[in-house]
């Protein structure tokens, strides 16, 4: 085998640093600037929340190789419990009063909260749900979402507390989410999800929708592994959930409904299932579209189907398809250019898209 | 792996009268002993009255016709089905409500007729998922890319090259194992079993689709491999070059039973095994 140059990881942890912050500042001077007007800034923050709740899902559908079609349900979670959280605390007073710094633990506890309630209503859902396969899954995750939301709908009050206020929707939640926080929060989530795969944990997580049977018998303990994808899937969303709820400061049921998993689900089949670089392009695309879109309303899920059946037609793989993008190999082919053709690398592949 | 020792119940089943065990492992435990085994599906039997006893070290044969239930009978010992009837024994431990996994802690490994590889998956990462259970770090390790993790994973990276260099496959560790030609993955299914750290390999027709001289070479590795891990295996094949060449005991199934049991030369002269693969002589 010829020696071809490789970057060693701290070198490739490094470059990707470099480059999340790169894009933090050229952002964050823009946003200062005023080249990125307040409406625009609101829809880069729609786009964090989104390529969020797309990079959790993809771990679901992606990486696990199943369909759960009820991520708008834990996101509803994790806002609703963030939300909930979050009206509880001083949090509110100390952004009234401009106590930043006093605020940044609330802000932290908040996200954690909302992150580990979704996980457990992941956990509560996986376990029975994950001993169906396909269309099976679908439906009982389908059914999950669709029952959250019923439920929020019609609880106002549990035990005399008023908490959730039913239809009417939860209101005055303090307004949490910056620019800065989503984007810390995607850096943040990407990091950690790629972490994740990249470990023996990852692996096996990809050998079960490489194949089961397989997986099985060299002793990996599928069932464990599918709950932890789910867990892992639905702690994000909730995540989001929260950023969601502390950027609009009010929640109503409604819009968390089945529409709002398909769009999910859309932005993670158009990226490319198991490419986190898919997802982020297709939520950041996404986004931007049914911005330009709002004038039509909901016609513009007729666009969304559309664009669905053209990339099913024409890229039946997603925009991405498995292919995982890597600042270090794209800079490993520069170096190694016109050596031998070095052999992909899948075993260290970092990808550099920390960021949205 | 110390685990493996948690499901003891102790030993109940007396040998199988006729085993076939190699001198050298006549003292030892068997690694495996199948007695009685049987599963039905709905009204059809596929496999009754399974009995078969495996050495430590013994390289054992299962052969018969097409349809003969051979790979039912490995899907029986790991797990893949539950037995309706009978009871295995794997290094004198009763299997009875295992699983898959479990049975594979236990030290049996094994490769598919029909290869099932991770085929998106790098080939060194198909035979560290062998080794997923031997690697030790948890998940909050894995994220903060601690020592342990760093550590562990360049462990898991040499040992993976080490078993591929046993079919000298270490330079493809980085190519995806869908794209290797259709003997490598068999090789590579054989590796990855072998990650596993098994105390019985069950290989199903391993030569499959293999030229005379590939699997020359394979039957030179099987032995190679029972030479180095002193492992047991077991394996299924229609090549009788194969199997009469490195099988030290033979078992003949048909239609689920089995019909004969021995040596090499035991089995070829056997009249009952000649009429279940040529059929019989007419009369007259």
């Amino acid at each position: 085998m010829k020696q071809t140059k490789r970057i060693p990881m701290p070198v490739r942890y490094g470059i990707n640093l470099v480059l999340t912050l790169a894009l933090w500042g050229v952002l964050a001077a823009m946003i200062a600037s005023g080249v990125i007007t307040n409406y625009w800034n609101g829809v880069l923050i729609t786009i964090g929340i989104n390529v969020i709740l797309a990079v959790s899902l993809n771990i679901a559908t992606g990486y696990l190789g199943q369909l759960p079609l009820g991520h708008a349900g834990f996101m509803a979670v994790g806002a609703y419990a963030g939300g909930i959280f979050m009206k509880a605390t001083p949090l509110g007073a100390l952004l009234k009063a401009g106590e930043t710094g006093a605020a940044v633990p609330w802000i932290i506890l908040a996200l954690l909260i909302a992150g580990l309630t979704a996980g457990v209503f992941g956990l509560i859902i996986g376990i029975p749900a994950l001993r169906l396969k396909g269309d099976y899954l679908a439906i009982i995750t389908l059914g999950f979402g669709e029952i959250i939301r019923v439920v929020l709908t019609n609880v106002d009050s549990v035990l005399g507390f008023k908490f959730t206020y039913g239809a009417a929707g939860l209101k005055q939640i303090p307004k949490i989410t910056s620019f800065n926080l989503v984007f810390l929060c995607v850096a943040l989530t990407i990091l950690i999800i790629h972490m994740v795969m990249k470990s023996k944990h990852g692996r096996a997580i990809l050998s079960i929708r490489e194949n089961q049977i397989a997986a099985e018998s060299v002793g990996i303990n599928t069932t464990y592994y599918k709950v932890a994808a789910f867990v892992l899937s639905a702690v994000f969303a909730g995540v989001a959930g929260c950023l969601y709820a502390g950027y609009l400061g009010s929640l109503v049921p409604s819009s968390f409904k089945f529409m709002k998993s398909i769009e999910i689900l859309v932005m993670v089949v158009l990226g490319g299932m198991g490419s986190m670089l898919g997802s982020v392009i297709a939520a950041s695309v996404l986004t931007v579209i049914s911005e330009l879109l709002r004038s039509v309303g909901d016609y513009r899920m007729v666009f969304y189907a559309l664009l669905l059946v053209l990339m099913m037609i024409f890229r039946p793989k997603g925009l991405m398809g498995t292919y995982d993008f890597s600042m270090s190999r794209l800079l490993e082919k520069l170096i190694n250019r016109g050596k031998a053709k070095p052999v992909p690398s899948a075993a260290e592949g970092e990808e550099a898209q920390r960021d949205e | 792996m110390n685990e493996k020792k948690t499901f003891q119940r102790g030993r109940l089943v007396p040998l199988p009268t006729n085993a076939f065990i190699p001198e050298r492992d006549l003292e030892k435990t068997p690694i495996l002993e199948a007695s009685h085994l049987g599963i039905d599906f709905g009204g059809l039997t596929a496999v009754d009255d399974f009995n078969l006893t495996i050495g430590r070290t013994e390289i054992a044969g299962l052969i018969g016709p097409n349809g003969a239930g051979k790979t039912t009978v490995f899907n029986l010992l790991t797990k893949v089905y539950q037995p309706t009837r009978g009871m295995v024994m794997i290094d004198g431990y009763d299997t009875a409500g295992m699983n898959t996994v479990q049975v594979n802690k236990l030290g049996v490994a094994r490769t598919f007729q029909n290869i099932r590889l991770f085929n998106a998956l790098s080939v060194e990462d198909n035979v560290k998922l062998g080794m997923h259970n031997a690697i030790k770090y948890n998940m909050a390790a894995g994220v903060l890319r601690l020592p342990v993790y760093w550590k562990q994973e360049r462990i898991a990276h040499e040992r993976a090259l080490e078993l591929l260099s046993i079919f000298d496959m270490q330079d493809l560790a980085d190519v995806p194992a869908g794209s290797l030609p259709y003997g490598a993955q068999r090789r590579l299914e054989i590796v990855r079993a072998l990650a596993t750290n098994p105390s019985l390999l069950l290989l199903d027709e391993p030569a499959a689709g293999m030229n005379p001289s590939e699997t020359y070479e394979l039957m030179e590795n099987i032995v190679k491999i029972r030479d180095t891990f002193h492992i047991a295996v077991m394996l299924i094949e229609h090549d009788m070059s194969l199997v009469m060449g490195i099988c030290e005991g033979i078992c003949v199934l048909n239609f689920g039973k089995v019909i004969a049991k021995g040596t090499a030369e035991d089995i070829q002269s056997n009249p009952v095994v000649i009429e279940a693969y040529l059929g019989k002589k007419k009369e007259g």
